[in-house]
């Protein structure tokens, strides 16, 4: 089952490394992960994405504990959070295609941010799956690159993360 | 006054109440070692970095202070790393210091740069590159704090040789504040209060002892316990010094070469209380078959250990000796319910007594070769009450923990979670700095020893009388065994061929040696080895090809173990 993790840490030298090698030494799976600082320029959050059942995610949220350098650790699986991903998509846009691209962009509320004559920069930002969607929809025009933030999430309401 | 940071680093170990270090000198680490001339704290030179840290292991183990190491950057760290990886492991203080290559320098591939803290990372509890010396006091301190609180373990620094020779005013800070850091010390009164309960309604209770209870000394409440309930307790590797041999309650060692009656008793009994253990795979063997009759409960100081491996009923987060004293008080309180359970569970110590009658602990003597058992029997029975026992890692290492009758706390110290062939020597030379009037025996095996054997030079340097008892049998023995049981004897790259003459070996680097193959005189070389005032080294030319039984084949339950070779 796929698990979102929110994890404050000490803003410290090494620390998205014993972050990233604590799942790869014991064999946890990692989809994704983004970080940065928060208002409090000596901590960051990371947003951890990753995959186990019950025991292994009993596992990572202990050992993430067990890190010197964190301070906190929330799996919002169950939780109210609203979740949005960033995605820049560089698409070939040539002749007849350009404005069925702009359609599929306009649908989904996503932007052109960069123009040539051949392709269209697309920025998208949504839950995964609305990019998943756009992506399926983009891909028969040629899909050239594209670049994925990696989920954020912050709790509903008053439900937190802060330190 | 201003101080550089080696004079920092110093001043900050002997506020830390640092009297001994372990290790060795070299480019990075240089000015340490100039400071350390004029320096009270005393230094013990070995003769690898790997021994620098088990010896400061050893240190540590035997007076629950902690070890501290210093190497040189690059190579001098990378020898580090095995000794830090047991200590991880076995859950030792320890902070090590290693020298690094100026900041400026980080990064370029300079001599002797080696990324210390990136390779320590996974094997320590935590560790710190200094970058800046106003940190240096801070990080000292809190690398300390996080060696000996909570579950222990390693902690390096490592320390630019730029901030070494820098300078500032120096003062130490009193507290540690961290925000990721806050160990859980007392046990939750009301679950300790369900553990008194389920341990009163037992009726057939086995207390599994694991090496937590010999790094939080409790074997005094553990006794305590143990007499007022009349439960039966079996340990692990790293406690068997936790709990008397001889005493009536004594399961011995369980798992892969544990007793049968201790095997026994896991997987017959109705309530297993883990007390500082982990469920190592050595212990549990097949882990569906573990304890399958049982409910079970954990008491640690680690979160991360519960629910790892097995799925506990109830579990107590907390110091042992907090926890194990909040429950012996509540249990006293209810005098009746104990004397109930007293008397529900005498059909259960009866039983397990039939065990013990049906399969003792035990070997096939003989007048015409040494056993190795007969000689860790004879070093049991020959050696002072309070002897500190290290071992290797192999066959005598199993001999000794099911043959030698350990009396006192902190008396064995043995690499149980890594398995470090090399490690007793050293661990024994630090044992025996902690303790110079103790006698300090390292029971090994001829492989093993060959790891470490340069060791004997810093004994004899520092007039360190550890006595070393070597099980040569020309084989490494516990491979040897797997490939005698399951590799149909096909002994690959196990014979070690050349016989090495150890007594020579040991009267060259100006130690003692002893040699015999004969049973008859096992028992005095052993006596002379202890008369001597000084290293000696023992040769017991043993039984080359003696097996460790009972053994549980990889894959099986603890039950299904294999009672004769």
């Amino acid at each position: 089952m796929k698990h979102t993790i929110s994890v404050l840490v000490e803003n410290e030298f090494g620390v998205l490394a014993r972050v990233s090698g604590l799942f790869s030494g014991r064999g946890f799976n990692i989809e994704s992960l983004s970080v940065a600082p928060t208002l409090d320029p000596d901590t960051s959050r990371m947003t951890i994405v990753t995959r186990g059942d019950d025991r292994i995610l009993e596992q990572i949220t202990k050992q993430l504990n067990k890190l010197i350098s964190t301070i906190k650790v929330v799996d919002f699986t169950d939780e109210e959070y609203v979740e949005r991903e960033l995605a820049l998509i560089k698409v070939t846009a040539e002749a007849d295609l350009r404005a069925e691209v702009l359609r599929i962009v306009d649908i989904f509320r996503a932007k052109v941010v960069d123009v040539t004559p051949k392709s269209y920069t697309v920025e998208m930002t949504g839950a995964p799956a609305k990019i998943d969607a756009v992506l399926t929809l983009l891909t028969p025009m040629g899909i050239k690159e594209v670049v994925r933030s990696g989920p954020v999430v912050i709790g509903r309401g008053s439900k937190g993360v802060a330190g | 006054m201003k101080l550089t940071g080696s004079q920092i680093l110093l001043e900050s170990l002997r506020l830390e109440g640092v009297e001994t270090v372990f290790g060795y000198p070299g480019g990075a680490v240089i000015n340490i070692y100039d400071d350390l001339y004029d320096s009270p704290i005393k230094h013990i030179l070995t003769r690898h970095e790997q021994a620098a840290v088990h010896a400061a292991d050893g240190y540590a183990r035997t007076t629950g202070e902690v070890g501290v190491v210093i190497a040189t950057s690059g190579p001098g760290a990378t020898n580090t790393v095995t000794g830090i990886a047991t200590a991880y492991m076995d859950s030792i203080p320890m902070v090590i210091i290693t020298g690094q290559v100026p900041t400026a320098l980080i990064g370029n591939d300079a001599f002797q740069e080696a990324d210390i803290c990136g390779i320590t990372r996974p094997c320590t509890k935590h560790n710190f590159l200094v970058q800046d010396l106003r940190d240096l006091p801070r990080m000292i301190k809190e690398a300390f704090f996080i060696a000996r609180t909570g579950r222990p373990g390693p902690v390096l620094i490592d320390l630019p040789k730029d901030i070494q020779v820098a300078s500032m005013k120096f003062s130490y800070p009193e507290t540690v504040k961290m925000r990721g850091y806050k160990p859980t010390l007392e046990g939750d009164a009301r679950q300790i209060g369900k553990a008194a309960q389920m341990l009163l309604k037992a009726k057939r209770p086995v207390l599994y002892v694991g090496g937590g209870a010999s790094l939080a000394d409790v074997d005094p409440e553990l006794l305590a316990l143990v007499e007022m309930l009349q439960v039966p307790v079996t340990t692990t590797l790293m406690a068997m010094a936790a709990f008397p041999a001889k005493h009536p309650l004594a399961l011995g060692m369980l798992g892969m070469h544990g007793t049968y009656f201790a095997n026994m008793s896991v997987t017959e009994c109705d309530l297993l209380v883990a007390i500082g253990a982990r469920f190592d795979d050595r212990v549990t063997g097949r882990i569906d078959a573990f304890a399958k009759k049982a409910k079970i409960i954990q008491f640690d100081i680690d979160p991360s250990s519960i629910h790892k491996i097995v799925r506990v009923d109830l579990p107590v987060v907390g110091d042992l000796k907090a926890v194990l004293t909040t429950l012996h008080a509540q249990l006293k309180e209810l005098p009746q319910d104990v004397a109930q359970h007293v008397e529900q569970t005498s059909v259960w110590r009866k039983e397990i007594d039939g065990w013990k009658a049906k399969h003792p602990m035990g070997y096939t003597h003989s007048e015409a070769v040494i056993k190795p058992q007969y000689v860790i029997e004879k070093l049991s029975e020959l050696s002072a009450e309070d002897a500190i026992i290290t071992t290797e890692v192999g066959q005598h290492q199993m001999w000794t923990a099911q043959f030698f009758k350990f009396r006192q706390p902190r008396t064995f110290l043995t690499s149980g979670g890594l398995g470090t062939m090399g490690y007793g020597l050293p661990a024994a030379l630090g044992a025996q700095v902690a303790f110079p009037g103790r006698q300090v025996i390292d029971i090994s095996g001829d492989g093993s020893f060959q790891m470490n054997s340069q060791e004997l030079a810093t004994l004899v340097q520092y007039r360190l009388p550890v006595k070393i008892a070597i099980l040569n049998n020309n084989y490494l023995g516990m491979v040897r065994q797997w490939q005698q049981l399951f590799f149909d004897k096909r002994y690959s790259q196990t014979r070690m061929e050349l016989p090495i003459d150890f007594v020579k070996l040991a009267e060259a680097y100006g130690a003692t040696g002893l040699t015999t193959d004969k049973v008859g005189d096992v028992e005095s070389v052993i006596k002379r080895a202890f008369e001597i005032d000084g290293p000696v080294l023992m040769e017991f030319k043993v039984c080359r090809e003696e097996n460790v039984i009972p053994m549980v084949p990889a894959g099986k339950g603890i039950h299904e173990m294999v009672l004769a070779s």
